[in-house]
């Protein structure tokens, strides 16, 4: 019997909602790190009941969770009775490195970091790098112990012990552009994670308000891929960098075909990311932050536009997904089941997934504390709780 | 006996009791009751104090026979009570909403 399991993040914690594979009746347990911030939580495509969570506080830091049993239990990874962990930096002979689940040091080395030490600021001047929290984390395809994190200031971590320790992926920030990021209103984030399943050296990743960037390499050197994007609130539409991505998805069986939303307009790209063109077509706003893909169409992508980038609700207070069976271009409102009035939650950028199930089921997490899902591809739509507090991900893993 | 009250947040983090006592060898300063916290419980280790530098973090605050010693020196001796264990060390996240 196939199951669903749901990981929610929040403001104050993280929730796991499961049901089998009918999704009809969903057991929530939580809260989870009561009190923190959850920003992400995602289980191993090779291990689900590997997960791994970026626990973290305005007050009290970054926190790396990891639960090797579903997300019953956690622990920070390397921190068990008695050990103690390591702010050192580790051994320049190579050894191993100090068990620091929670080291997240930006590599200034001439060979690797080019020693990178500003970005620029919301008022156009220089302003260091510092380290703030991990947005996004992306297990390996292959491995339980590979992991990326995706930080704010923006750049790219490994682990490969599980989350033990982490070491930075510095040609992406040392590769050129990394001057010219400025950050976004949630901050210079980098939040998308995308790894290539045909091929393993390639990687994608988004960064607010940077842009796109793609590795052929296994994350040594980095380019950005921001050919086609216009974004007309920066002085120059169409610059390399400085374009506010918002996310990203693919197909797994089609990893050359990208879709994009951006702060304003949907993009594609047929060509991993070298040229994207806009496929907005008929959405009553091309404003919003998630974008997901049907896990058995990959021409079929879902959307929720956001009136604009200072109304962060939906336009007409009418909480509606948009599907396009195309491609992009020609959209559809799915409104089943979803509130059609007084409706002002806000849907982020992490806060969309699919399952892999037949047919595919889409959720989405609010700031209103709903998370809606669909178990027939977006006809139609059910809370399957709807009073958390204000979700900022959700992720889906599909048990067999 | 040193008594440390802990905020909520890293009760659970710890997975200890609103209030822990630990013991200090030495000179009761803050700098001692930290490092004595933290190896009693090592997943506090960067939460108080920045993992990388050692200061306390901005939004962390300290007090002591409510005093605040925030800003005091780090091995600057904490009053008798709190040496003694008559009174507790507080460590607050400091009223900045949410």
């Amino acid at each position: 019997m196939s199951g669903i399991r749901v990981l929610v993040g929040t403001r104050k914690g993280a929730f796991i909602i499961t049901a089998d594979g009918t999704r009809r009746d969903w057991s929530v347990t939580g809260p989870h790190f009561a009190g923190w911030e959850v920003y992400h939580m995602k289980g191993s495509p090779v291990d689900p009941d590997r997960i791994y969570a970026s626990q973290t506080s305005s007050w009290f830091g970054q926190i790396i969770q990891r639960s090797s049993d579903g997300g019953t239990t956690w622990e920070q990874p390397g921190l068990g009775p008695g050990d103690m962990p390591s702010f050192d930096a580790p051994p320049e002979d190579g050894g191993m490195p100090p068990k620091a689940p929670n080291r997240f040091v930006y590599d200034t080395s001439a060979e690797t970091g080019k020693p990178l030490t500003t970005h620029q600021w919301y008022d156009g001047t220089q302003h260091p790098w510092e380290f703030a929290r991990v947005w996004h984390l992306e297990p390996s395809l292959s491995d339980p112990d590979v992991v990326y994190a995706g930080v704010e200031d923006a750049a790219l971590f490994r682990s490969t012990n599980g989350g033990e320790s982490w070491h930075e992926l510095a040609g992406l920030r040392g590769h050129g552009t990394g001057p010219d990021w400025q950050p976004g209103a949630g901050g210079l984030c980098l939040h998308t994670i995308l790894l290539d399943p045909q091929n393993t050296e390639r990687m994608f990743v988004a960064i607010s308000s940077a842009g796109a960037f793609r590795t052929d390499d296994g994350g040594q050197s980095w380019r950005p891929i921001n050919r086609g994007l216009v974004s007309e609130y920066i002085p120059n539409p169409t610059a390399e960098v400085g374009h506010c991505v918002h996310c990203l998805t693919m197909h797994p069986a089609r990893p050359d075909v990208l879709y994009m939303q951006k702060h304003w307009d949907v993009m594609r790209s047929d060509d991993g990311g070298d040229s994207w063109h806009e496929v907005s077509g008929n959405l009553p706003s091309d404003f919003g932050f998630p974008i997901g893909v049907h896990a058995h169409e990959p021409e079929t992508v879902y959307v929720v536009p956001i009136k604009s980038d200072s109304e962060h609700y939906p336009p007409d207070g009418r909480l509606r997904v948009y599907r396009s069976r195309s491609g992009g271009h020609e959209w559809e409102a799915l409104t089943e089941g979803l509130p059609q009035a007084n409706c002002y939650v806000n849907v982020l950028r992490d806060a969309m997934a699919v399952d892999a199930l037949d047919p595919c089921g889409i959720y989405f997490g609010t700031t209103g504390g709903q998370v809606y899902a669909s178990a027939d591809g977006g006809d139609h739509w059910a809370p399957i709780v709807r009073d958390l507090p204000p979700v900022l991900s959700v992720e889906v893993q599909t048990l067999s | 006996m040193i008594r440390v009250i802990l905020p909520h947040q890293l009760q659970t983090l710890a997975k200890a009791d609103r209030e822990v006592c630990v013991d200090v060898g030495g000179p009761v300063t803050q700098r001692a009751v930290l490092d004595a916290l933290e190896a009693a419980y090592p997943a506090l280790r960067g939460t108080i104090r920045d993992g990388e530098s050692g200061q306390r973090r901005p939004r962390v605050r300290i007090f002591a026979c409510n005093e605040d010693v925030s800003h005091d020196p780090p091995d600057a001796p904490l009053p008798e009570a709190v040496a003694s264990g008559a009174e507790p060390l507080f460590i607050l996240g400091a009223i900045s909403g949410g």
